[in-house]
């Protein structure tokens, strides 16, 4: 099943417009520190583990595992399962669960990026692989 | 000092990005040289409006009910407040609200942290008063959000990459929940057992909005309403609100209620840190709370009643772990079977009936928490759940959405 929800438009910044120009090409980045090594989500410019301003931009594989979720029964646009992601990389990140059977969701469960659109830069949710 | 030997997650307090080995040194320092708000403040006024449902009053109205009503349990006047505190539930902020109410004050603080902002004030007025800042601290919190809408909090630099995925209170600690399942068994029936005490509570409280005594099976029978947490673990919505005074000792000890002071404090701050070991089991109570505890120079089996948040039933769950109580892991064993019911376990919690039950004034339960232990501490709480010689209390909360990101703090409360 497809879902035709609206999402809002990013706003974006200057911190943060290479992340939504990629993702409109439908690359999903993320931000590493080339002082400590570390990677991180969502992208800040000054690495929030060792403050180094040494971060860059780095396109991630998309894929993780499912550390948590909720499935949502009542909202005014119906049920929605949010949860969290472990990426490949490492960063664990806010999302939504979509274009599955939201009942069948476990903790563990391979999952992999997908954009949706906005009237602006569409924005990452994952669906299980 | 007492040793932290019992701490209940001690990586956790390893994590460098939330203090680092300087500050940590230097706060041990600190409580070494005896700089400490230990028994320099006292809680001599309190207030709980007894209203759930106030379509005829505004928000700024019920603001200066709760400080009328704490000012007159003090056996004060508005005119002895020099110092005001109150969160992002008072219109307008600090100044328009000690403008509002006509107050002249020489030290102001609106930390707004959630539902656990005034444990903070309860701090931060403790060391105003010890600096001398101050020395009749009032301490606000009211609101309506079954009949007016709330003010939308502000955004963070996160907006963009969470804002759309709809992160509610319930969904953020049904996350919480199903993750500490996943990792430590702990189930549905062990969570019902905090509303089943909750209700046991509630029964005598007159204000409650829920008095039926529940079951286990009542809770689970409940409509699910974000896995894995149904509709009985969730807390009430209530109009209302409280107000605390907070003053020296020598002023204290001139009025006529029993004395309450607190002896320890602890505030953290918790969040998923650039997505690093993501781990939503443990909140930032396990900073706070080991904090206050040592502050005080007493441990968790000492407490005789605790007044611990209760949004929802995984809140409890949570914090009863992260401050102490019981290892990380085993709070649904420790919960279970009544072990939170006054006169029946060895934990009585929440004797108002707490958020799950009574009143969750503007969404924000940290002020009832710190007003039923104080009721506990005085010796007048209902006849029915009063604890027996109860000189020692923790009143504990967290604000924000533990899914997410939130603040938490602990006080430490003794009758003196």
């Amino acid at each position: 099943m497809t879902e035709t929800k609206k999402y809002p438009a990013p706003q974006g910044n200057p911190e943060t417009a290479p992340f939504w120009e990629a993702a409109k090409q439908g690359k999903f980045l993320i931000k590493r520190c080339t002082a400590c090594g570390e990677p991180h989500y969502f992208p800040r410019s000054i690495c929030p583990f060792c403050f180094s301003d040494k971060t860059v931009w780095e396109e991630a594989s998309g894929e993780g595992t499912i550390y948590t979720f909720s499935l949502m029964r009542k909202s005014a646009s119906g049920p929605y399962a949010i949860g969290y992601v472990t990426l490949k990389e490492g960063p664990s990140l806010q999302t939504n669960f979509v274009d599955c059977d939201l009942g069948a969701l476990k903790i563990g469960q391979k999952v992999k990026v997908v954009f949706k659109p906005t009237d602006g830069a569409p924005l990452p949710f994952f669906t299980p692989v | 000092m007492t040793s932290c030997a019992w701490l209940p997650l001690r990586s956790a307090l390893a994590k460098p990005a939330v203090t680092g080995h300087k500050n940590r040194w230097e706060e041990k320092r600190q409580r070494r040289a005896y700089l400490t708000i230990k028994g320099k403040a006292y809680i001599a006024g309190i207030y709980e409006h007894p209203t759930r449902h106030a379509p005829d009053k505004s928000t700024a109205q019920l603001h200066a009910e709760v400080a009328k009503g704490a000012l007159e349990d003090a056996g004060l006047t508005k005119a002895d407040v020099d110092g005001y505190f109150c969160a992002g539930d008072a219109p307008g902020g600090a100044w328009p609200m000690v403008d509002y109410l006509g107050l002249k004050v020489r030290h102001i603080d609106s930390t707004e942290t959630g539902g656990c902002s005034y444990i903070i004030h309860l701090g931060h007025a403790a060391e105003a008063i010890a600096a001398g800042k101050c020395s009749i601290a009032l301490i606000t919190l009211a609101g309506k959000p079954r009949t007016s809408t709330m003010p939308p909090r502000g955004a963070g630099a996160e907006q963009d990459f969470e804002a759309a995925y709809g992160a509610t209170t319930h969904n953020a600690y049904g996350m919480c929940a199903m993750r500490h399942m996943h990792d430590y068994g702990t189930t549905s029936e062990q969570l019902a057992w905090i509303k089943v005490a909750a209700s046991h509570h509630a029964q005598y409280n007159p204000h409650a909005m829920l008095r039926d005594v529940v079951t286990v099976e009542d809770v689970l029978n409940s409509p699910m309403i974000s896995d894995p947490l149904h509709r009985m673990d969730c807390c009430v919505v209530s109009d209302g609100g409280g107000a605390l005074i907070v003053t020296t000792p020598e002023i204290a000890k001139s009025l006529k209620k029993p004395l309450v002071r607190m002896i320890g404090h602890g505030e953290a701050v918790k969040g998923p840190r650039g997505g690093k070991d993501l781990d939503l089991t443990y909140s930032a109570g396990v900073w706070s709370g080991p904090r206050a505890f040592e502050e005080a120079g007493v441990m968790p089996k000492d407490i005789k009643y605790a007044s611990i948040y209760d949004s929802f039933t995984i809140t409890v769950l949570m914090q009863l772990e992260d401050i102490g109580f019981c290892r990380k892991g085993e709070g649904g064993k420790f919960v279970a079977d009544g072990n939170l019911i006054s006169g029946v376990g060895k934990l009585p919690f929440n004797t108002d009936g707490g958020g799950l039950c009574s009143n969750h004034p503007v969404n924000r339960g940290g002020m009832t928490k710190i007003i039923e232990a104080v009721r506990q501490l005085r010796g007048e709480a209902h006849p029915k759940v009063q604890v027996k010689n109860c000189d020692l209390a923790v009143a504990h909360g967290t604000g924000g959405l533990l899914g997410v990101r939130h603040a938490a703090s602990t006080a430490i409360l003794e009758r003196v």
